[in-house]
């Protein structure tokens, strides 16, 4: 039954590429309003879904690689939902909707809703320190994807080929001001996610510790980096897009390792 | 009723046989002393358009006579460029002017404007009436949906103000950005004050004739700098605008190098319009330099007007919708009045005289 939301959620998420994917075609592009629409109600389902989860489990939904990766695509469309507008990033929905996709559809399509055999009993900071975690990885993901609006903008610029999609896209100083707000957002929350985990009151798995501060690490070096003026805009987005890769990799193993071992 | 427009543009006659119809404000009422019921003078510099409704057929000869300045011996002389379009064809015209289809750099939007007020003019003076009230204003939703649904006026088509659009592409707000213009002649001068409309408040100018800088920069509203303190003032600049005649490039890698040094994440934007050029090449190779000579500009404004070409198809098709509904309310009337006069119907838009 929960899941049905979450194919509907996902079947809007699709109508937002392929619009956005007909629109660019046709050199056409106005993405705000369908987009936008076409997002929140995805995101409305994912809520449906997160929250009969939820209320099934008892808890956080958070119990396997399934859940995490929902919850993970709906922190994104969350931070889109909050930042797109705000920053007038329409076309960042055109970004933000295909990652979301690629999340809901794998989560949908492979065998990882697996569930416990037994009720996992409630933990507080456990489930506070991973949903927090989460809604920074949205951020670092959000990141990401400005970071991929900023390189092809620059491309285009540098290479003087403009296309259609260079006068959609905002400004580089526009794109760099947002990065480096998702940036300190997500390095902020990630932090305090981090440092709630240590308060679980259970030992961590020695290898999840380590990659996690070596995630946290990374970031805090690419806001040192940029606070120093060190590293050149160009830099500070492709090193957001790294340190997304890192992040969602390092997920993907600890959630694993949780599995394998007892809980998450 | 016929509906009709007899004119001359761009298309069909020289700038010199323009200025011969450049039309005025009593054209209208010639006009209408003519036999026209509603009259619409629309004169531009590209061109000068009669618009009209009549119960009687007006000759494109009578329209041509009242446009002339002066009336010549001669009739055929300035009989030869006009184009007429009636009916369905004349509506589908004026959709196509309005929209900016028909203009010399296609897309421009300055024709909507110049089309609103000549409305508003003949509006004054009582030329119009309900035929050409429903025409124009529906004209003027039509460009409006074709604005916003193409991307006929996307990019900019000339020089300087495809540098400005780049200058926002890259710094979004100018109000904060520091430019300084190498050279003092009229290109740089032109870009320069397209800037300065565009909220840029800093202007520095820098020439080997120190006053020339100075006069520039009265003009543009700037200050002058030394030519010799030019290198340090790039430091601090966010747009550079060379234009000198030097014979050998003036900002090349190696002097760049250390005046980027201390500003990692402030991009850095180079306009090169001189011939030879004052930047070396391969400057648009170092990190975060925007490096554009006057032929990448070019290049730029071409790719505009290609994209803009490229969104005449979906243009038409809105202005076809419009012609069809507009025709469907007004045809009845239309029809009864190309019944009661007798002239055939306009087959196709091919210049009539």
């Amino acid at each position: 039954m929960d899941r049905n939301f979450l194919i509907v959620s996902t079947i809007c998420f699709v109508a937002a590429v392929v619009h956005s994917g007909i629109e660019l075609r046709a050199g056409l592009f106005r993405p705000m309003r369908f987009n936008f629409a076409a997002i929140g109600l995805g995101f409305v389902f994912q809520t449906a879904f997160l929250s009969i989860r939820g209320h099934a489990l008892g808890r956080c939904p958070l119990t396997n690689l399934f859940e995490v990766f929902i919850f993970l695509a709906w922190s994104i469309a969350l931070i889109y939902m909050v930042v797109g507008p705000a920053y007038r990033l329409s076309l960042m929905g055109a970004f933000t909707a295909p990652l979301v996709v690629l999340l809901q559809g794998f989560a949908l399509i492979a065998p990882i809703d697996v569930h416990h055999p037994v009720k996992l009993p409630s933990n507080s900071w456990l489930e506070f320190h991973a949903s927090v975690s989460l809604v920074a990885y949205g951020a670092f993901a959000l990141a990401c994807i400005a970071g991929v609006m900023y390189l092809v903008q620059e491309r285009q610029l540098k290479t003087h080929q403009l296309h259609s999609i260079f006068y959609h896209l905002p400004p580089l100083a526009d794109l760099f001001a947002v990065i480096t707000r998702l940036l300190w957002w997500g390095f902020a929350l990630y932090t305090i996610g981090l440092v709630s985990g240590f308060f679980v009151g259970r030992p961590l798995p020695y290898i999840q510790v380590v990659c996690a501060v070596g995630v946290w690490v990374l970031y805090a070096l690419i806001l040192q980096g940029r606070h120093l003026q060190h590293l050149a805009p160009k830099h500070v987005a492709a090193l957001s897009i790294i340190g997304f890769s890192a992040a969602l990799t390092l997920l993907w193993g600890i959630t694993f390792t949780a599995q394998t071992t007892s809980l998450p | 009723m016929n509906l009709f427009c007899v004119g001359l543009s761009h298309h069909t006659a020289n700038v010199e046989t323009r200025e011969r119809f450049a039309g005025h404000a009593q054209s209208e009422c010639i006009l209408r002393d003519a036999g026209c019921t509603e009259v619409l003078l629309l004169a531009t510099c590209n061109r000068v358009e009669v618009y009209g409704a009549s119960e009687k057929r007006v000759s494109t000869e009578e329209v041509a006579h009242c446009l002339a300045r002066k009336i010549e011996k001669d009739a055929h002389q300035y009989a030869l460029p006009f184009y007429r379009y009636e009916g369905e064809k004349c509506i589908q015209h004026l959709f196509r002017v309005a929209s900016g289809l028909d203009s010399m750099v296609v897309g421009e939007s300055e024709i909507l404007g110049q089309a609103k007020k000549a409305y508003e003019s003949a509006r004054q003076s009582g030329a119009v009436g309900p035929y050409m009230h429903r025409l124009f204003q529906r004209a003027f939703r039509v460009a409006k949906q074709v604005r916003t649904h193409t991307e006929i006026t996307r990019g900019s088509v000339s020089v300087g103000s495809v540098a400005v659009d780049l200058a926002q592409r890259i710094f979004g707000q100018l109000d904060n950005c520091k430019v300084l213009v190498l050279g003092a002649g009229e290109t740089s001068e032109r870009t320069a004050r397209a800037l300065a409309s565009r909220g840029v408040r800093d202007l520095r100018v820098s020439n080997r004739s120190n006053d020339r800088a100075r006069e520039l920069a009265e003009r543009v509203g700037g200050q002058a700098v030394p030519f010799e303190k030019w290198p340090q003032q790039c430091r601090g600049v966010d747009i550079l605008i060379a234009s000198t005649s030097s014979e050998v490039p003036l900002l090349t890698p190696a002097n760049l190098a250390p005046m980027l040094s201390d500003r990692a994440d402030r991009p850095l934007f180079v306009i090169d319009i001189a011939v030879p050029r004052d930047v070396d090449p391969t400057v648009n190779e170092m990190e975060g330099v925007y490096l554009y000579d006057i032929d990448a500009l070019r290049s730029v404004a071409d790719q505009s007007l290609a994209m803009r070409r490229q969104q005449i198809a979906s243009a038409e098709a809105i202005i076809a919708e419009h012609v069809a509904d507009l025709l469907e309310k007004i045809s009845g009337e239309l029809n009864r009045a190309s019944r009661m006069s007798g002239h055939p119907p306009v087959a196709d838009s091919s210049l009539r005289v």
